[in-house]
């Protein structure tokens, strides 16, 4: 994901469904229409759940990566 | 003399007060609660008020008569927390110092974080909104209902469930339930957040013909147009929406550096210690652990807080498991024609869903009124 500009991050691991995807969300309220943002989770739900909600939001799923052992960041950006 | 300071005289700060004064005697420890009101509200009945089924009037108690003698009640309001100087400053100006601290400050509904909420929606989270409801829905003969969840986390995550099933059965008992449709918002991809009592929920849902709209993040009212508006971009018209507010900490605990933005406190989940300092817990609605924030919860974290603090002026070892919390909570969920069912879990248990009974439902009617007897006083 290098080049992508951040602009909030949250690291919601140890933390369990839905907690991750509730920070997704009050990210994504908080942004700016255009920012990218990301959540880092440690739940295996979320990687269904995450993309879920962005798909029915019609917000962008920029991308996932691992970064770090069973831990998952996704960015998602805020494009409307 | 060690000082105990308890700030809430909600069921979880009641508890441990009592649970305190039983366990010391008045020459070992000062027991203080802290209350910005004299009145203790039994608030799982305001659920009842919409339909005319509790009185606004007759939910709430005098905290002083609920509290031991042994325990000094003062009626204030916590304005800021000190952690190092073990001190906190109050309302009405003055400082106090503990040697132990228990938050249990609870949870607050915010109406007014949501555009047009205050002038177009309704809730039944305190008594005044609740009885606004029972006068709307006395009146109301029929058209959209629409009921939903606010933001998560909220207080008694199965109520909005509860209202919905009581709703339904309330307008066909009222003969207008043909001639409305009810609709049920949820934030997350399903009706409800613990996977097992998902099925149960959407039977009841198909039964009564209530349609489910999920992965509704609430965003907006439109209290001219009676339109609710989603972070997701859904659109529902109402007649009546009854929505959960969001809900956040105390003010004093908001961006307070032991608690996030919204004031719920770091709270360890078993010793249920704030931030790992030695002499500050917190209980019920106040923490930031993912579990309900229930009344069933503050009851049976109480009984780890005290026996922590009962031990260390005692200088004394717990015993093995007594000084820490399982996760467990307990709750009533009312369906509405007289029946209801209850869930019963842990950190390590999820909740085993049966269908709701006649036998629940007296159970949950007898627990309203036996609570000011049993549970506040500590005898459970």
């Amino acid at each position: 994901m290098e080049g992508i500009q951040i602009a909030k991050e949250s690291d919601a691991r140890g933390s369990f469904c839905p907690g991750p995807l509730m920070e997704m969300i009050r990210l994504v309220r908080s942004a700016n229409v255009g920012d990218v943002v990301a959540v880092i989770s440690g739940d295996e739900g979320s990687k269904k759940d995450i993309p879920a909600w962005i798909n029915k939001a019609h917000y962008e799923l920029v991308g996932t990566e691992e970064v770090a052992p069973g831990a998952t960041r996704f960015l998602c950006r805020k494009n409307h | 003399m060690k000082k105990i300071l308890i700030l809430g005289g909600g069921t979880g700060g009641t508890i441990v007060a009592n649970r305190l004064a039983h366990a010391l005697q008045p020459q070992d420890a000062s027991i203080e609660v802290i209350s910005d009101s004299p009145l203790h509200y039994y608030q799982p009945a305001q659920l009842y008020i919409p339909f005319g089924e509790e009185d606004p009037r007759k939910i709430a108690r005098s905290e002083r008569k609920l509290l031991n003698p042994q325990v000094k009640l003062r009626i204030d309001t916590v304005s800021e927390w000190i952690p190092d100087k073990q001190a906190l400053h109050t309302a009405r100006g003055d400082t106090i110092s503990y040697d132990f601290l228990v938050i249990a400050t609870g949870s607050v509904p915010c109406p007014e974080e949501v555009e047009g909420f205050v002038a177009g929606a309704d809730h039944f989270y305190t008594p005044e909104a609740a009885y606004r409801l029972y006068h709307k829905l006395s009146e109301f003969e029929g058209g959209r209902l629409v009921v939903g969840v606010g933001g998560i986390p909220y207080k008694c995550p199965v109520a909005p469930l509860e209202f919905t099933l009581l709703a339904e059965a309330f307008l066909a008992h009222k003969g207008i339930r043909s001639k409305t449709e009810i609709v049920y918002t949820f934030p997350l991809n399903d009706v409800f957040n613990i996977q097992s009592v998902v099925p149960v929920v959407r039977e009841l849902f198909e039964q009564r013909s209530i349609r489910a709209e999920t992965f509704f993040n609430l965003e907006s009212v439109d209290a001219e147009k009676k339109l609710v508006k989603s972070l997701e971009g859904t659109e529902l018209p109402f007649d009546i929406l009854v929505m959960t507010p969001p809900h956040k900490g105390a003010p004093f605990l908001r961006g307070h550096p032991m608690a996030d933005n919204d004031g719920w406190v770091k709270t360890d989940r078993n010793t249920l210690r704030v931030n790992d300092l030695p002499n500050v817990w917190a209980l019920g609605d106040t923490t930031n652990l993912p579990i309900s924030k229930a009344g069933s919860t503050a009851h049976f974290e109480a009984p780890a807080i005290v026996e922590q603090i009962v031990a260390a002026i005692r200088r004394e070892e717990s015993p093995p498991g007594k000084a820490t919390y399982n996760g467990h909570v307990t709750c009533f969920i009312d369906s509405g024609y007289g029946k209801a069912t209850i869930l019963d879990f842990d950190y390590d248990h999820p909740p085993a869903v049966y269908e709701p009974n006649e036998f629940r439902h007296l159970q949950k009617m007898a627990f309203n009124k036996l609570y000011w007897y049993l549970v506040p006083t500590a005898v459970i």
